[in-house]
Parts: C-alpha cells; structure tokens; sequence
C-alpha cells in the first residue's frame, strides 16, 4: 500500500489522445447550425471611426450579420474595483494575483461574492462599446455567415473609414509621462540605494532592454458559442482560467453566472496568453446571440499578434554598488514598459530584485508607459523574466569588473533570509542547486578571461544565471468520490493545458488514497466542476494539489470511519468497505486555502543556468552547444512531466535570448514580423544539449503535498546565462535582447 | 481570400490555354501563391493546377542536367547526380524552408516566390509599389532590417528570396518557357527583373508563360559548388545572407569562378565584379575580401539593415576560403 506515485515519471493521461486525434479542443466542437464568425480589425493606431460600409460585405451568400459599435447590443463593463484593501504585501493571495500580472483579481477572491466582475483585459474599454480606437489591430466589428470562406471573403469587402488623431507610439520620446500601475506592487525601497551607491568603490550603471515577445502558443484562441435563449450559454473556450471566462460572460450580458457553462478540457498551449477574457470570446458571444445560432470564433495566426497580449518592450537601468571583495552594497533597478490606456497591465521587472541578493540598500520602481499599441498580459514568468535578465547581466558585468568568478559573486551575496521583508524562507536550495549544476557542467574548468577558450576558428563562452519564481498558493476546491468497483474520480474545474495537470492530479490523489493511479481519473476543465484557480503563476500545483490532495485525504479518512476506524490495508479494501455498507459511492468535497502559516515565511522556487555557447568570430552567429540548469521547486510530482516543464521554459528563454522579437514600425503603430516565417522561436535545431538537475524539496508551508511550482521558474535566467556567456566568448556585452547576428558584427 | 475558378491542366497545351485568361494564375505546390491569395495580396480570378503535366522529371541531358520545373525541392535536392555535379544546388535546396515545405513546393515555383517583405505580404493596408504601384514604399524607413542593400530603387528595396535562385544564377542555369507563341529559353541572371521603377514587373514572364524547366551546364567550378547560408535561426529561416560559389582551381589558382549573393539583393545577385577580380588570380583570404569590397561597392543600407553590407562581404569572403581551402 505504500507504492510510491507522486513524485514517479509518469507518461501523460491525456498523451494518446492527443496524439491519436480524439482529443477535442474548443473549436472543434462543431455543433449543429454552426455559423463562422470573422472579426475586423482597426487599421490605424488611434482616432475613431467614421463609418463602416458593408454594402458590399452583405452581398456575399450567407452572411447573415456583421456587427460593431454601430449596430451591436452594448455589453457590460466590468463593475468599478472594489475599494483598495490595506496593504498586505506579502500575503499569498497577493503573491497570487501579482503572479497573475494584475489582472488577474479573480482567483485568489472568495467564492460567495456576489456579481463578480470578471477578467477584462481591457477594462476601459468593452468591445464595440465606441467608436474609440486605441491600438491598431483592435476589434472593432465582427462577420458572421455560413461558411469560414464566406465570413471571411465578406470581411475583406467591409470598407472602414477613420478620423485619424496623432498617436503615441514611441515609449522612449514619452518616457517624461511615465507613471505607476496596477495597484498591488508598489515600488519597494530599503535602506538608502542612492547614497549607498554613491559611495560604492565599484559601480555597474547600465541600461538594458528587452522587446516586445509573443506567446504564440500551438492552438490558437478559438471559442464556440451556443446558447438557450438569450440568457443561458455554453462556451467552448481555450483558456485558462475557465472560472473568469464564466464571470466576464455573466456580467458583461447580465445574466446569472450559474447560467454560463463554461468547457475547456483541452488547451493547446497558453503561456499567459489565455488567462484574461480577450475580446473575441465576448464578441464571438455577442454574434451567436444576436443571430441565434452556434457561433465558432476562431483567430488566425497573424490576428494573434494583436489582440491577445504580449510582453511589452522594457527599458530597465540596472545600478549596482559593491564593494571590492563583491559585497553588493546597493541596487537600484528602474525603468519603463509598455501599456495602455484601457489596461492596468504592468510588467513588472523590478519584483525578483527585492528577493533574490543579500543587498543592503534598494530601491526599485517600474512604470508604464501608455502607448496606442495592443495589451499586454502577463507572458511566462512576466516580471521575472526580464527583470532577471537586467539584474543578472548586470551581476556579470560586476564580475567581469572584479575580475571574480562570477558563480562566486553570487555565493557572496547569497540571502539567508528574505532580504526586504527579513522572513525566513519557507524553504531554498539554491546554494545546492548552484554546486550540483556547476559540477555537472564543470564549471570550475572555465578560464575567468573573456576571448579565452576556444574550438577552431569559433570562440566559446561560458556564463550562468539565477532563476527564481514566487511560490504561489490560491483557494481551490475538488471532489473525491470512490465507487464500489475501487474506481476513484477526483473533480476540479482545473486546466490541462500541456503542464501535465491531468496525469499529476491523479498521482497525488492515488498516493493520498493507497490506490494505483490507474484507477484514478481527474475530471477538469469545466465551469460545472469545483472551483479552481486560474492556471498561472506556477500555482497549479501548490493549489490545485493541496485541493486534491486534501479531498482525498478526507475521502479516505471517512471510508476508514466506514471500517470502523481501522486504517485500509490494500486498495481493494474500498470496494470490500463500500460492498458491506451497500453504498455504491463516497463523495467529499473539501474547499482548500492556503495555510495562514505561509505569512511567516517568504516563499519561492530557485534555480540556475549555466550555458555554453560558440560564436563565430567572422558571421557573428551565436549557437547554444550545451546547457545544465537546477532548479529546487518543492516536491517533484512527476518527475517526467516536470522536467517537460522545466524544459519548456528554458526553451523558450532560449527564444528570448536568441531569437524572439515582435518589429514595430512606430509611423503605422503596427507590427511587422507577423507570422512564423519572420516571428522567429527555436527549432529543433537550436536545441541541443539541455540537462535539467530536480533537486528535491518538500515545502509544506506552500502547500499540503509540499510542492512550489515548474510552470515558469525555468524560462528565468536563460536569457542572462547566455548572454553572459556570449561576452564570455566575445568580450561584448549584449544588454539588448534578442543577441542576433549583426549585433556581434 | 476572394472567390476563384480552378481548372486541373490535363497537358501542356490547355495550361497555356487556360493560362492565357486574364488574371489568372498557375499553381503547383502552392506554398507561396496560397499564403499571398489569404492575405489577399493575390487574387486571381482563375487558378490553372499544373500538376497533373509531366514536367517533375530530373534529366541527364547532354552537357547538364534538365530539371522538370515541377520536381519538388526535396527530390531534387536528393537527387545523386545533383549532389554529384552541382552540389551548391543541393545544399540552397536543404537549407531552404521546411521538410514539408519542400515536400509541397517545386522548382518552378521557387524561382516564383514572391517577396516577403511586411508591407507587401502582411501590412496590407500601407503603401508597397510591389502590391500597389504608385502608392509608395514603406520598407525604405520602416523595418527593413531583412530588406535588400543590392540593386534597390526608390520605388522598392525589397529583398529576393529564394535560396535555390542564388545558386541557379551562379552556375549559368537557363530557364525554358513555354506561352502561346511557343518556347523560349532565358538565362537565369536576365530572368528576374531589377524593380527600378517598375517593382510590380519581378520576371522576364511574358503574358499566359510559365516555366517548363531549368537547365545545369555542367562545368567544373559546379562539381566544386557550395551554397552558405547565414540566419540567427539554425534551420527554417531566410537567409540574412547567402552565397553560392563555384570554383575550379589548378594549383591555388583560379581557372573560373561563379558567385552569386543571396538575401542581400532584389534579385538573385550575380557577382560579375568579384569573379572578375578573382579569375586568373591566386585565391586568399585578402584577394576575396578585396574581391567581396568591390562587389559591395554600391550597396546601400536603409538603417535597419545596414549590417547586410558587411554580412554580405563576410559571407563570401567565408564560402570563397572554405570552399578553396585557404585559410
């Protein structure tokens, strides 16, 4: 009975459908009278419109509607916020919600409240609500017709005519009218950064940069509407945050939210990009109502680029004081990003700087730059990323300027505790992930000269970087029921969107329970189930785990109360249980929060980088050979589908590091690069050796299974790691992202 | 995408026909021609599918090699006797796209590609030459940082892309076409047009043409061909810069040699100077920089991509001394 679950590599539940084709994803559900819906986009980056003229558009066979701001029901706006609750900065449930990158207020809340408002990403500004436009790309009408062709011939035709006003487009010339945003990180100061710096023996002062990225996950945002009448909906949703989705519907059309159901079960990919109710699900609503029939709205690749977020340009200036033996006496790291008018969102880049180095003296502030361009949203680690970026680069140059190893800089200034709010940690291994993943890398061979190894005529680098992630934890809720056959069901409106939840629900679960794993199935993915947090911010694990984790928990215990309280000794044993109470199923439910415990501490995952790279000398092309990270993230839950995930995330920073940048031409205020040809993220070819060290950890203070979180800790420090190691190998110090060619020309 | 008719060409002789109809347009693999019809910069009111014609053989003709412009890329790149004799058409060919790309898309069609510069595929709605003559270039002081710096004009700078165009121009390929007045032959370097003041007019296609195949001299500086191409991204990109260089060599010395430059010109860039300057001469390192300066003399960057000027010298100086053993 003691087979061991959580914590084994287990091939993922949900992998053969995938693979075979049966599993079905949000627009595929091709329900009877589906109709097709195609939105327009604005063409220009601000003013208004004059008209739309869709004489044309209607002519072609089977449109049935085209819809705007002209036309169109007007839908709910988003409830004024809730007045400020005093700050608790290092709450869980604030931890939670910065995670969700501000505007995300949903899923760390209570249950019981009573019209909730939802998660517009646009609070300022519901779809065809004005005339108003704000970026280009905006949705500003909507197509509806028979046929995919014939929606979207019909939309080319609508002719849209526009009274143009000067738009901001330039983050750099409006810097001066920068301000603060997306109220729940104040900029954080201790000591005296300035003066500290001022009398530091050494001084590193840069600026760093990093452009606008894309999440671009495989499925593209897609959604089917049907509803029963005019006041009951289904939506098929590619999401995650299936529970938003249900509470946008219900108040932006006035209807009950027990009223919207809400379906999700497959989600190719997010990163981010799914987490907030984009436009599109309201309109793609919108129209299945206005022409009662079951709508499917689905985005092309090119209109991702627009209206479904992405992280925003940053310009960070990292200052850092020491003294000459390495000691950081003083950070100050500040800078701008991009926003908007209509969106609270702020990248928030300064956070790991107050947590991740002993520093006496800090200060940090990012602020928002509001520019008629499209939303951004919160993009695998936003924040961390690349604020890690700009710290760690700056940690190398001091290193570089100490002549220090600079692995060794980073032991010198190892932080105890929680260097601003002077918490213990609830646990970090940091120190060991740093010796196992040097030693595997044989870090110890490097030479401390930059332009000093070399493989032929190509110059070879080696640099490292620190990764971290806060450790979230939100209310969840499950169910978990044994039949009297011994099969287990345990139910969460949870999302599976690649990260494994399906497969490590179950293991948790069976583990709790004494059963084998296959006898256990994890329902989710849908608004009928349990309540669960939204899937960001690395918290599925810690949350959507502790929930599981508990409800079995108490499932167990109660069957034991059937037998008499004496504990199960074989799984068997509920079938046998269950049979002698002529019961043919035991159900609990449990309501999870986090353990109030958790304010004591500081919680987050850590790890690091340590990168290889070749740069040849004459072409300037930069080539990964090898990397070895560690990261220490609490209990390993499936080892297999963990690694995937630590995977993932460095993969993706090698994108941020490489390749990855969304052009802007700042006369059009559009895009460019908008598809896969141009939008470049690595290929297979890119990705070598990647080794990835789980160092164990068991954090009960996070979460009742003891584990932190993989989703995003593995994408941080990438960038840094291999960008210090192409000054490693070339002398030059890249403080802009991404390290192309011509900038080692 | 606008609506359109589709006729399968059973032979040659309806193809032309077809083809003849106004705005009309011969499909084969589709690679590109589809992606340009969604984003509506195509709209051909008649689609002739070629597909069905017997023009994908590869052939061992007398003095070279004919290759049927329906082959696909994968076969032809494939293929023993190209690898054998002209390698450098091998390798554009491998080093171009995707599996699956190459897979779909043929020989005809690759020198058919259209630009990929953003304001002619994908910002339809600002000003391009190319997609709408008159109305401006937007590329000249927008993001070209992908664009051409060879052979550009005022009304356009926007970059050729094929990889296997480069190395066709380089080993003297000729091009049979087939229209209603009969069959032509065209040499490679004539076929793709300079913008000027013309950028919509990219080929030497005359109304109702359409290629039939390419023919390979066979020579010795292609059997010692080679194709680099330079991009960020290890694999599916577009080059930033390319070079297809030919060379036969008697002691260290150059008996004949074949360039062309790809990714930094609006057309396939026959680097006649370079070859000039090299024929007859001892290859080094120096004498192909010097060879690669001369060649560059004109170039002119637009800011984003004014790093292709130098690129460009170091890819050829790189291909030259690679390919000829020097150092």
């Amino acid at each position: 009975m003691s087979i061991p679950k959580m914590g084994e590599g287990r091939d993922r539940v949900d992998g053969r459908a995938k693979v075979i084709g049966t599993a079905r994803y949000a627009a595929e559900n091709n329900a009877r009278e589906l109709v097709h819906a195609v939105v327009i986009h604005s063409t220009i980056p601000a003013g208004t419109i004059r008209a739309i003229d869709t004489a044309a558009a209607m002519k072609v066979p089977g449109v049935l509607t085209i819809l705007s701001h002209l036309n169109a029901p007007k839908l709910n706006p988003p409830p004024p916020p809730p007045p400020q609750q005093p700050a608790q900065p290092n709450s869980t449930q604030q931890q939670a919600a910065q995670g969700g990158g501000g505007q995300q207020q949903q899923a760390a809340q209570p249950q019981q409240q009573r019209q909730p408002p939802g998660n517009y990403p646009e609070p300022r500004a519901t779809p065809f609500r004005d005339a108003t436009i704000h970026y280009l790309g905006q949705q500003i009408a909507v197509v509806v017709a028979d046929t995919l062709e014939h929606a979207t011939h019909a939309a080319e035709l609508v002719k849209v005519t526009y009274d143009e006003k000067p738009a901001r487009v330039d983050m750099n010339a409006l810097r001066a009218e920068a301000k603060p945003k997306g109220g729940q990180t104040p900029p954080f100061a201790k000591g005296d950064a300035d003066a500290a710096f001022a009398a530091a023996p050494v001084k590193i002062d840069q600026i760093y940069r990093t452009p606008y990225e894309h999440h671009h996950p495989m499925e593209a945002h897609s959604i089917v509407a049907v509803w029963e009448g005019s006041d009951r909906i289904t939506l098929h949703d590619s999401t995650q945050n299936i529970f938003s989705t249900r509470d946008t519907i219900a108040n932006a059309f006035g209807i009950p939210r027990n009223n919207v159901h809400v379906s999700s079960p497959f989600v190719g990919g997010a990163f981010g990009s799914k987490g907030s109710t984009w436009p599109h699900v309201l309109i793609g609503a919108l129209a299945a109502r206005e022409v009662k029939r079951p709508v499917k709205l689905w985005l092309t690749r090119k209109q991702l680029f627009f209206t479904n977020g992405h992280r925003p340009e940053t310009e960070q200036r990292v200052a850092l004081g020491a003294t000459r033996d390495g000691r950081l006496t003083a950070i100050i790291h500040e800078g701008v990003s991009q926003g908007n008018a209509i969106s609270e969102y702020n990248e928030r880049f300064t956070r790991p700087t107050r947590m991740l180095y002993d520093v006496a003296n800090m200060r940090g502030t990012n602020h928002v730059v509001e520019l008629n361009v499209s939303t951004p949203t919160y993009m695998r680690a936003p924040g961390e990323s690349p604020g890690v970026f700009a710290l760690d680069s700056a940690l190398d140059e001091l290193a570089a300027e100490l002549k220090m190893d600079p692995l060794q800089l980073r032991l010198v200034n190892y932080a105890e505790k929680d260097p601003t709010s002077g918490k213990p940690w609830s646990s970090k291994s940091l120190r060991e992930c740093y010796q196992r993943a040097a030693d595997r890398f044989g870090w110890s061979k490097r030479k401390l000269e930059p332009r000093s190894m070399r493989d032929g005529r190509l110059l070879i680098g080696q640099g490292m970087a620190t990764a971290t992630y806060p450790a979230h934890r939100s209310p969840a809720s499950a169910k978990a029921r044994v039949n009297d056959d011994g099969t287990v069901v345990i139910s969460c409106g949870s999302h599976e969107m690649g990260m494994g939840t399906a497969t490590v629900m179950a293991q948790v679960a069976a583990d709790a329970l004494g059963v084998p794993v296959e006898r256990v199935r994890f329902e989710y993915g849908d608004s009928t189930l349990p309540q669960a947090p939204i899937s960001a911010g690395s918290m599925t694990a810690a949350s959507v785990g502790s929930a599981v984790f508990e409800a079995a928990s108490a499932l167990r215990k109660k069957v034991v109360e059937l037998n008499g309280g004496r504990d199960l000794k074989s799984a068997d044993e509920y079938s046998t249980i269950l049979h002698a109470n002529y019961l043919p199923n035991v159900e609990v439910r449990v309501d999870s929060k986090p353990n109030p415990e958790a304010e004591q501490y500081a919680s987050h995952a850590f790890g690091c980088h340590f990168a290889e790279v070749s740069v040849d000398p004459d072409l300037g092309l930069v080539r990964l050979r090898r990397m070895v990270s560690a990261f220490a993230a609490g209990r390993v839950l499936n080892e297999k589908t963990a690694r995937s995930q630590y995977l993932g995330g460095i993969i993706q920073g090698i994108g941020m590091a490489l390749l990855e940048q969304t052009h802007f031409d700042r006369r059009f205020g559009s895009f460019t690069n908008i598809n896969f040809g141009e939008y470049l993220v690595p290929v297979n070819a890119d990705v070598r050796n990647l080794d990835v060290i789980m160092v164990e950890e068991d954090d009960k203070v996070v979460s009742a299974i003891g584990a932190k979180g993989v989703g995003e800790i593995g994408i941080v420090g990438v960038a840094p790691a291999i960008a210090n190691a192409v000054h490693h190998a070339t002398g030059k110090r890249i403080r802009s992202l991404p390290i192309t060619l011509e900038k080692l020309l | 995408m606008h609506p359109f008719d589709y006729v399968r060409a059973a032979n040659l002789s309806d193809a032309i026909r077809d083809g003849a109809k106004k705005s009309t347009r011969f499909i084969a693999g589709g690679t590109n021609l589809v992606d340009l019809m969604k984003t509506t910069v195509e709209r051909p009111s008649h689609i002739v599918d070629l597909n069905a014609l017997p023009l994908a053989q590869i052939e061992e003709v007398e003095g070279g090699i004919r290759i049927g412009a329906l082959a696909r890329m994968a076969d032809v790149a494939a293929h023993a006797a190209i690898k054998k004799r002209f390698p450098a058409i091998s390798e554009a060919l491998l080093l171009s796209a995707s599996p699956q790309l190459r897979n779909a898309a043929s020989i005809g069609g690759n020198l058919m590609q259209r630009t990929r510069c953003p304001y002619f595929r994908e910002l339809t709605w600002t000003p391009c030459n190319k997609r709408d003559p008159g109305s401006g270039c937007s590329a000249r002081e927008g993001d070209n940082h992908m664009q051409a710096v060879l052979g550009t004009s005022d009304a356009c700078i926007a970059v050729h892309q094929s990889d296997l165009a480069v190395a066709v121009a380089a080993l003297d390929g000729v091009l049979t076409l087939q229209g209603p007045k009969g069959e032509r032959r065209v040499i490679a370097t004539d076929f793709h047009l300079l913008p000027g003041r013309t950028p919509h007019l990219e080929h030497d296609l005359r109304e109702g043409e359409l290629i039939t195949s390419v023919f390979l001299p066979d020579a010795p500086h292609a059997v010692r061909s080679s194709y680099l191409k330079v991009r960020d991204r290890t694999s599916y990109e577009f080059a930033l810069s390319s070079a297809a260089v030919g060379l036969d060599l008697s002691n260290g010395t150059i008996r004949s040699i074949r360039i062309a430059l790809g990714g930094v010109g609006t057309k396939p860039w026959r680097a006649r100077t370079a070859e000039s300057l090299l024929t007859g001469k001892r290859l080094t390192a120096d004498r192909a920089r010097a060879a690669a300066e001369a060649e560059l003399k004109d170039a002119r960057g637009y800011g984003q991509n004014d790093y292709k000027i130098e690129l460009a010298k170091r890819t050829l100086v790189r291909a030259l001394t690679d390919l000829g053993g020097v150092a």
